[in-house]
């Protein structure tokens, strides 16, 4: 019961990061069409800047200022770069966007070298949130913050106590990306900004006729959309790993969470971020072996195939490229996406 | 008219054959050395994989993150072809191995392509990145078929030698290799020429309007798909033969990767364009890696620039130049070459020597704070020379901007005459 509890909100956790990711995606391809290939690359400039800053001025102003750079150093890009190509068409966009990963991983890797550097969490988010102490006789309790190591051991054989902490990181990671979501919720529907916004998406020549700076408004939905990665990368490269191959190990996984939602819907890009966050948290505690588990369905394997790797395969192995079969299949089923609208 | 400019352009065409089979008859002549016989080499197989990329690119308009696949899985089972037919009962022989390769990535595009091109645009980019990551982490979990973090190798120097020929020297090799390169790039000369290559570029421009007269885009798109497939596998296949090893990085999103931007920047609307591209790639992989440790850096920056300002590669801008030669105006722009060229190779050097002095105390700390670049000592340690070269790169860019804008306006202005001549030769009868 504790694992799952623990492995759920572990997976909500990483769906949310990967929702912060995949909102400012969205949001920039449905409004310029132009899928942002560099979108991690500016997740991975946050966590680094982040660093700087961190090592500077301190963790909380790094969690402010780090997004506020990278989110200018996108509407610089934007302006500078991508507005240029923008009249050949979709594919130079594209192309521009991947040219810039390359620049990018490159200009990390001179600045701050190629192995990961320290980014630690300030010492207010490390240890646990909570811990959950499931006791075989009193039964499952919830302690606010750490326990002591006591509580968790016994000298009795005949009980069973499992504490199982989680981290005050992952817990501020959900809090962030809840009020990050609650807040573009807000700003695009009850706000004015908002209101132009949704105006230069859908009708951008009317919106232009009413006297609204439309390609203005395209570079700063681009700075905000990078800017919402660099928030993603403090917090991710603090939880995780700040290393110069963060970008490609989240990046394809965005584009995934983005093309299974349905291009262009954020909230179908949210039910995708979750879905894919828990399936992949779920599959990597899992030490059951493909062929155990088809045994255990009543599949027994044929004999040529037992012993081989592929039934030696555990379920945690899988779980990198389960995104990816969930992408094949949804294609297959469900051209579209999960919400997406148009067909393309 | 119509009639002798036809069978001339025809003769033209046959002479240009010729010669691209002459430079590769005698190429290894000129440069006999071991290093470039096989820089040689992987220009073949290069050449095969960036034009069958093309093939997708240029003419479909289909953006793949993904043809690493093909010409990897084609690598692999050409490899175990190799391994299981060719030994002592000569079932395979050794120079129809990249067959095989081609035969498996035809396949494995049925496959893959069925799910790939039923999209177009930015979803069928996406679809490929996803389908490449897949097949990239499947490879690190089945080490039967993919050899693990070792990878497969094999021996080509198997079976009696055919005609002399047993493929121990690297240069009998190579010329297996541009026989098959001459073949295939004939043969997808001609796929530009045919009905579905046309139909291909049609689909590219506007899908809906072939829809209307009659044609399932998605299936042309997926055909094309498929021949891409093949040719990229045969290229795989000469890979295997040439390394005799395969691993994972085959398949790798790097290798993807680099079919993109040499293909493009060699130019993907002209049919040469990947050509070019493909020896550039080389050139850029075995020398310009040895030269510099930052050369992602500039390889993506020039990457950028040409997107920006050339995106019809180089092949463009060889075929722009080339007409403003035929009507002899190349002359007066020449100045305004010149000073661009001037004043680009001074912002070059700037930043290539502050980037590698950036590296240098990245990577190389240890060895002292004085780097030699091109001839001269830098001090990584001191503030004049850090200084110097930000005030130097300044004024280059300064420079370049305006002999950036001087040759824009000439080449604006030369070209306006050139129109102008043109409305003026279809005005008089």
């Amino acid at each position: 019961m504790e694992f799952f509890l623990i492995t759920s909100l572990n997976g909500l956790c990483y769906g949310l990061l990967l929702f912060m990711l995949s909102s400012g995606l969205t949001l920039i391809f449905s409004m310029m069409g132009v899928l942002n290939f560099a979108h991690a690359s500016f997740y991975m400039l946050g966590a680094y800047i982040g660093y700087s800053i961190s090592q500077l001025l301190g963790f909380w102003t790094a969690l402010v200022l780090a997004p506020l750079v990278v989110g200018a150093l996108g509407a610089a890009f934007e302006r500078y770069f991508l507005r240029r190509v923008h009249k050949f068409g979709h594919v130079p966009e594209l192309l521009i966007t991947f040219g810039l990963t390359y620049v990018v991983l490159e200009v990390v890797q001179l600045v701050w070298g190629r192995i990961a550097v320290d980014f630690a969490p300030p010492a207010l988010l490390q240890g646990p949130a909570f811990t959950l102490v499931n006791h075989s006789v009193a039964g499952l309790s919830l302690h606010g913050g750490a326990v002591a190591p006591e509580l968790c051991s016994t000298a009795d054989a005949a009980l069973r106590i499992v504490c199982s902490p989680f981290p005050a990181t992952r817990g501020f990671m959900m809090l962030v990306a809840i009020t990050m979501l609650a807040s573009i919720w807000l700003l695009l529907t009850r706000t004015r900004v908002g209101l132009v916004i949704q105006a230069a998406l859908t009708h951008p020549d009317a919106a232009e006729s009413l006297g609204h700076n439309v390609p203005r408004v395209f570079m700063l939905v681009f700075g905000a959309g990078a800017g919402l990665a660099g928030l993603a990368g403090v917090i991710g490269g603090s939880t995780f790993l700040t290393e110069p191959a963060m970008a490609a190990t989240v990046g394809s996984i965005v584009f995934v969470v983005v093309v299974v939602g349905g291009l262009g819907s954020l909230s179908g890009a949210f039910i995708a971020s979750l879905l894919i966050g828990i399936v992949q948290t779920f599959a990597v505690s899992l030490d059951y072996s493909v062929g155990s588990v088809l045994g255990s369905l009543g599949m027994a394997m044929a004999p040529s195939w037992q012993g081989t790797s592929l039934a030696r395969l555990t379920i945690a192995q899988v779980a990198p490229i389960l995104p990816y079969l969930l992408l094949v299949l949804i294609l297959i089923f469900r051209p579209r996406g999960l919400l997406g609208s148009r067909e393309g | 008219m119509s009639a002798t400019s036809y069978t001339g352009a025809r003769w033209g065409s046959v002479w240009l054959w010729l010669v691209f089979a002459l430079v590769m008859l005698v190429m290894p002549r000129i440069f006999d050395s071991g290093l470039s016989i096989t820089m040689l080499s992987q220009m073949g197989i290069a050449i095969i994989a960036c034009l069958s990329y093309n093939m997708l690119l240029g003419q479909g308009g289909m953006l793949s993150f993904g043809h690493a696949v093909y010409t990897g899985l084609g690598s692999f089972v050409a490899i175990h072809a190799l391994n299981a037919w060719s030994g002592a009962s000569p079932a395979l022989p050794v120079s129809l191995v990249p067959l095989a390769g081609g035969f498996a990535g035809m396949g494995f595009a049925v496959l893959f392509g069925y799910v790939t091109t039923r999209k177009s645009g930015t979803t069928f980019a996406m679809i490929t990145l996803g389908l490449a990551e897949l097949v990239f982490a499947m490879s690190l979990m089945v080490p039967e078929f993919f050899g693990g973090e070792g990878g497969v190798s094999g021996n080509r120097v198997v079976g009696a030698p055919v005609l002399g020929i047993s493929y121990g020297p690297a240069v009998q090799v190579y010329y297996l290799i541009a026989l098959y390169t001459l073949v295939c790039v004939v043969l997808m000369y001609a796929f530009t020429q045919t009905p579905l290559g046309r139909l291909l570029n049609a689909v590219r421009d506007n899908p809906e309007r072939v829809e209307f007269i009659g044609y399932n885009p998605q299936r042309i798109r997926y055909t094309a798909f498929i021949i891409a497939g093949f040719f990229a596998g045969i290229s795989g296949g000469l890979g295997a033969l040439n390394f005799e090893i395969v691993n994972a990085e085959v398949v790798g999103a790097a290798r993807s990767g680099g079919y993109l931007l040499f293909t493009f920047l060699g130019g993907a609307t002209f049919f040469f364009g990947p050509i070019l591209g493909a020896v550039l790639m080389v050139l850029a992989f075995v020398m310009l890696s040895e030269i510099t440790k930052a050369w992602l850096l500039y390889l993506g920056g020039v990457f950028m620039l040409m997107v920006m300002y050339a995106p019809g590669g180089l092949a463009s801008l060889i075929m722009l130049n080339l007409r403003v030669a035929r009507h002899g105006k190349l002359r007066v722009l020449l100045p305004a070459y010149g000073l661009l060229a001037l004043s680009g190779a001074v912002c070059a050097l700037g930043f290539s020597a502050l980037v590698e002095m950036v590296y240098h105390r990245q990577l190389d700390a240890a060895m002292g704070p004085v780097l030699r670049f091109l001839g001269t000592s830098l001090d990584t340690s001191s503030a004049a020379h850090w200084s110097g070269l930000l005030v130097y790169l300044a004024i280059g860019v300064l420079f370049f901007e305006w002999s950036r804008r001087r040759f824009a306006l000439q080449w604006n202005a030369v070209h306006q005459s050139m129109e102008d001549e043109r409305l003026r030769a279809a005005a008089t009868p």
